[in-house]
């Protein structure tokens, strides 16, 4: 456990990612099974443990001390596991330390009734960072800024393998993932995911750049229009049937209305969307209607018939027990295409194909696509096999253009890690008129798509410009004949009620610097609300 | 005599009216009784100055030398008279040359602790606990969940970490006065012997612990002369620096630093992730929470009175342990810069 705490006290303090890899393998390389296993369950949240209520903890801790005491010290603090772990008294001569696998397998075994008692004695029995891990993982919420792919990227370099192959054989997989480690230690052969209705890592693309285009001939690719949802795998097996995000997680639980519809056995690749439920089906709509229904686990029953989703399907890797992806992509499209014919599915379409006669003519398509849900065009070699990951010259994206307006710097904030002495991220707003008075409104935030050369300028803007503090943030100077013009190129544009300007834009980075630009140049709101 | 006829918090800080002095004054005063020489208990500009000599070279580095018309040194143990009431000084074991003031008159004993910890420290002498019937104490880590660890398990993590990332410096943001220098006294104390580079705004106090007899070993200045040397030459380096260097345009010289910061408010998992430390080293020159209350039961005095920090648990505390205290709410006092 304490070694495990550890990881976890490290893990939330890293920034970069690749640091959270190094940690976590070097965990894997030196913390035995099953120990290891379970760890890996805890951060990836596949850990069922029993619950144990927080008030259960709180009792406990007030068992030990004052109740004043606890509220002022977990007011001060702001949680719980942390409060709890640092107030707990030590009790000098409790020496054995329980592992992570002995807190696992022991509250498998134990009665709710015995449960406080053994957690007591855990508690008495480890340091505070150990209190800490310990009182995480049984409330149920690590929350220490790792997702699951991290994980799964470390288990992938600690066994040196593509990471695809984890992600294949994950839901095939229990904890405490003994048989997976027995294969990247190289002491046992790859386990064989038995489980229904499996994950098949995605094929993904390349964007398309000026010098591609003479290697890509029309003739030998094919065209869909690329939608703005997201990726998923639907995939039914023998009444098992889930929906899987892009990376493998399994994301049914907030999708129930498709998983349901999925009647026959098949994996299905393609683009989850919500549409309009009062137009004939499938009206598309907007990408921000789709996140609403996204990161839940559940949707109530309200939001399937306000939000309904579906998915716009443009590739068949599994049908009926025989693998398609090593037919090439045309001949996957054909099997597609009749299969569409013979079932009328409730929540799926098949997404259309686009003419491909020349780069000119589909240019133009792409910049005047008959649709607001999508975001340009996918170009296939009409020969390719599926293979995972982003194979080169096989499949390519090629989106339309960003969205480019002109914003006035408003506030600077420093970034982490590396930048963090730098002011690297920019809140940036448009004019408005507010009772004949012209005003900037914060717009969006930006943090990216400069050189390292346009951030040492920037920053010494921020620093000489500076009007007020706010702890790390700087409002710097946006008069109309003073301040910096930034120009912000999005994917997008929704309507939202937390922003006082009333639109979130989407992936803003700065496109130029417009030194040569006075802020009382810079756009309108008007100019945005018109994109809505 | 009652308590406060002898000493009485008011809007500049601690009063005398029988000595007509304060302690520690946030204003500047005719007569000022000073505790230690961090800026927000020793302000320049005061008509009179009793500190200690220590603290009296600490003033005079940071203000300047004319920073008081009239300096009345006094060392620690020592006693003298301020119109008729007796003021000595008991060390606080704070930072070098730190003192509680033991004011006493006519049998009514009073002790200003300023700000204390119990911890030996190699930079300064030891807290000892005066018996009197009012003892006056801070509660900046006045919480039951400020449990300081062991000083040197702190600096072997640190010193783990320098060894594990070779290629890496190691950036230490410490409070200027005392924290900066009990880092390099304790690292010493581990046996690291390597150089120790500091921030250009430290030299100062240091040459001023060495010359007070504090030994803290090669240090150097954490620059790059021009055309000379390069970052590179940081790599596997520990730096020293006030913490607000840290996020400034000064640390971007080292490579790829790690963030390191000493301060008891590290205890705090979220205060370290929110200022991007990525090693944090609890590491207080303020008593923990049992250090607080074990002082309370030594010095047993009839009143506690609590100046600044977390005095409702403080109190409360006091409360159901059976003894008097209240908190004097004074302003003025900084305890986030620890």
């Amino acid at each position: 456990m304490q070694r495990f705490a550890k990881l976890l006290d490290q893990l939330i303090l890293t920034l970069s990612r690749n640091s959270k890899i190094r940690l976590l393998t070097d965990y894997f390389k030196t913390v035995p099974d099953p120990e290891r296993g379970w760890a890996v369950a805890a951060i990836t949240r596949d850990l069922e443990i029993k619950s144990f209520k927080p008030g259960m903890l709180r009792q406990m801790a007030e068992q030990h001390l004052d109740p004043v005491l606890y509220g002022l010290s977990y007011d001060f603090v702001g949680d719980m596991a942390e409060t709890v772990s640092l107030i707990w008294p030590t009790t000098h001569g409790t020496n054995y330390l329980p592992t992570l696998s002995d807190v696992v397998e022991t509250l498998d075994q134990a009665t709710r009734a015995e449960t406080p008692q053994i957690v007591e004695g855990w508690l008495n029995a480890l340091d505070p960072t150990g209190r800490w891990a310990l009182i995480k993982l049984i409330t149920g919420g690590l929350r220490i800024g790792v997702a699951a792919r991290t994980v799964k990227i470390a288990l992938a370099a600690y066994g040196e393998k593509p990471v695809q192959e984890i992600e294949e054989l994950w839901h095939g997989l229990e904890a405490p993932y003994t048989e997976l480690f027995a294969w990247l230690d190289h002491k046992a052969e790859k386990p064989i995911n038995a489980a229904r209705a499996p994950f098949r890592p995605v094929m993904l693309a390349h964007p398309v750049e000026e010098k591609d285009k003479e290697r890509i001939d029309p003739s030998h690719h094919m065209v869909e229009w690329k939608w703005d949802g997201i990726r998923v795998q639907a995939v039914r097996e023998q009444g098992v049937a889930r929906l899987y995000s892009r990376t493998g997680d399994d994301i049914s639980g907030a999708f129930a209305d498709v998983v349901e519809s999925l009647e026959i056995d098949a994996s299905f690749d393609g683009e989850l969307l919500v549409y309009d439920p009062d137009k004939p089906p499938f009206a598309v709509r907007s990408f921000g209607d789709l996140q609403q229904r996204l990161n839940r686990k559940t949707v109530s029953k309200k939001m399937r018939q306000t939000h309904p989703a579906f998915i716009r399907v443009y590739d068949l890797l599994w049908l009926e027990g025989e693998d398609l992806r090593s037919l090439p992509f045309s001949t996957r499209r054909k099997r597609l295409e009749k299969l569409f014919e013979a079932h009328d599915f409730a929540r799926m379409d098949l997404s259309p194909l686009v003419d491909f006669d020349d780069w000119e003519s589909l240019a133009q398509k792409r910049a005047a696509p008959p649709l607001d849900a999508i975001e340009g065009v996918m170009i296939k070699k009409s020969d390719a096999v599926y293979v995972p990951g982003r194979p080169k010259g096989e499949w390519w994206k090629w989106k339309r253009e960003p969205f480019i307006i002109d914003a006035v710097m408003l506030y600077a904030q420093r970034g982490h890690g590396k930048r963090s002495s730098f002011y690297s991220d920019y809140t940036f707003g448009c004019w408005r008129d507010v009772d004949g008075k012209r005003e900037l409104v914060p717009v969006g935030k930006a943090y990216s798509g400069f050189t390292d050369e346009e951030l040492k300028k920037l920053d010494k803007f921020v620093r000489n410009n500076t009007l007020n503090r706010f702890g790390p943030v700087r409002e710097v100077r946006h008069e109309p004949d003073h301040g910096v013009v930034l120009e912000i190129a999005f994917e997008g544009l929704n309507k939202s009620t937390r922003h006082k300007s009333g639109v979130a834009m989407r992936f803003p980075r700065i496109n130029r610097l417009r030194w040569d630009k006075p802020p009382s140049e810079a756009d309108e709101l008007a100019t945005l609300e018109a994109m809505l | 005599m009652k308590f406060s006829e002898l000493l009485h918090p008011t809007p500049a800080g601690l009063y005398c009216p029988v000595g007509d002095f304060y302690i520690d004054p946030v204003r500047a005063v005719a007569r000022a009784v000073i505790t230690h020489g961090h800026a927000d208990h020793a302000r320049a500009g005061h008509g009179a100055v009793l500190a200690t000599p220590e603290t009296m070279a600490i003033m005079a580095a940071r203000y300047g030398e004319n920073f008081t018309n009239h300096r009345q040194p006094l060392a620690l143990g020592e006693k003298v008279k301020i119109n008729n009431v007796d003021v000595s000084f008991a060390p606080a074991g704070h930072v070098l040359g730190s003192a509680q003031a033991v004011v006493d008159h006519q049998g009514l004993t009073m002790v200003c602790s300023g700000d204390y910890k119990r911890r030996p420290d190699p930079t300064c002498q030891l807290f000892e606990p005066v018996p009197c019937h009012v003892f006056i104490t801070e509660a900046t880590f006045g919480l039951p969940v400020f449990r300081h660890p062991d000083d040197r398990a702190q600096m072997r993590d640190l010193l783990a970490s320098v060894k594990r990332n070779p290629d890496r410096s190691h950036l230490v943001g410490a409070y200027a006065l005392g924290k900066a220098q009990r880092i390099i006294a304790l690292l010493r104390a581990e046996g690291y012997q390597e150089p120790i580079y500091i921030h250009g705004a430290m030299q100062k106090l240091c040459d001023l612990y060495e010359s007070f007899d504090i030994n803290l070993g090669e240090l150097r200045p954490a620059t790059l002369k021009d055309g000379e040397g390069t970052p590179q030459d940081f790599a596997g380096k520990v730096i020293v620096c006030p913490p607000s260097a840290m996020q400034d345009k000064w640390a971007r010289r080292f490579p790829d630093p790690v963030i390191c910061f000493a301060s008891g408010w590290m205890r705090i998992r979220q205060r370290a992730k929110q200022r991007g430390v990525e090693l944090p080293l609890i590491l207080s020159d303020h008593a923990d929470w049992d250090e607080l209350t074990t002082t309370l039961e030594e010095v047993d005095a009839e009143e506690i009175w609590v100046t600044h920090g977390r005095e409702e648990a403080l109190v409360r505390w006091a409360e159901l342990n059976g003894r008097k205290a209240k908190a004097l709410s004074l302003v003025g006092y900084e305890d986030e810069a620890e």
